[in-house]
């Protein structure tokens, strides 16, 4: 058995436990797209010092634990296209559907908003796809 | 205080995707490779985090309100329109792609290096341009 999927529940429970504590302590909901794109897009003109210190706090954690684990490697490819072509479809889409895998995934499905749970079901499903197109067929990843 | 709850908060989140594996795009990658070497975690990480999340929701109903604000935030109606559909699919596409979603995107730049940091700022051109191709959807 793969130890893998212990991390992953443990992982999973903190994530968790940060949403429910942002939305009890802040009355927020914990989406990463939704805090960093209303930062950037200049939209939300409130709280812009609460989503930038959250975001350091993401930032902050990968510096400290890299120093303890040695873990220090995300393995995201140099294939500029790919990056390019990745990220930009990552920031119009999650700000399309108003949401990522934060917000629609964990803070939606987990109050049965349907529209969190469709639009999980069509990112799962596009991103198996682009695995079998882009790895399996054309190898490009 | 809020402040504090956000970096906190944000710190945890940024811990979790670091111990689930959600930082390391090629176990992403695998997870979403259903016709290869298929990776179980996320599954995992998903439902870790949707449990106490879900608990957290119906807590929240009971309390009147939040510890540092006055109300919880109000349910969105549920519309299932054009740009949720077009907008998840984007997403997904882009997610196979680079193994990357929006939050381990933001703590990938804590691990350095030039192509976590080129995929941030992609990736917040292309929420910048949104409200552009919005428009143009409607």
């Amino acid at each position: 058995m793969n130890p893998d999927w212990i991390s992953g529940l443990v992982g999973g429970l903190m994530i968790g436990a940060a949403a429910s504590a942002y939305l009890l302590m802040n009355g927020r909901v914990m989406g990463a797209s939704g805090i960093l794109g209303g930062l950037v897009d200049l939209t939300s003109r409130t709280n812009v010092p609460e989503r930038i210190i959250f975001l350091l706090g993401v930032v902050l954690s990968p510096i400290l634990l890299i120093q303890f684990t040695g873990v220090h490697d995300t393995h995201l490819t140099s294939n500029v296209f790919v990056i390019i072509s990745g990220g930009l479809l990552v920031g119009i889409g999650t700000r399309l559907a108003n949401g990522c895998t934060s917000g629609h995934g964990v803070c939606g499905i987990s109050r049965l908003s349907l529209r969190g749970i469709i639009a999980t079901i069509f990112y799962l499903l596009s991103g198996a796809i682009s695995i079998i197109i882009f790895k399996n067929l054309l190898g490009v990843i | 205080m809020k402040n504090l709850v956000a970096l906190l908060c944000g710190g945890l989140f940024g811990l979790g995707l670091f111990i689930s594996g959600m930082t390391d795009t090629t176990k992403v990658q695998g997870w979403l490779d259903i016709f290869g070497n298929w990776d179980p975690t996320l599954a995992f990480v998903l439902g870790g985090a949707i449990i106490p999340m879900a608990l957290t929701w119906r807590l929240s109903s009971k309390i009147k309100k939040p510890v540092f604000e006055d109300n919880f935030p109000k349910e969105i109606e549920q519309k299932l329109d054009k740009s949720l559909i077009i907008g998840s699919i984007f997403f997904g596409v882009g997610w196979g792609l680079s193994g990357l979603c929006p939050g381990p995107a933001i703590a990938s730049l804590g691990f350095g290096g030039w192509q976590g940091l080129m995929f941030f700022f992609t990736m917040a051109i292309g929420m910048i341009l949104t409200p552009f191709i919005a428009k143009y959807l409607n």
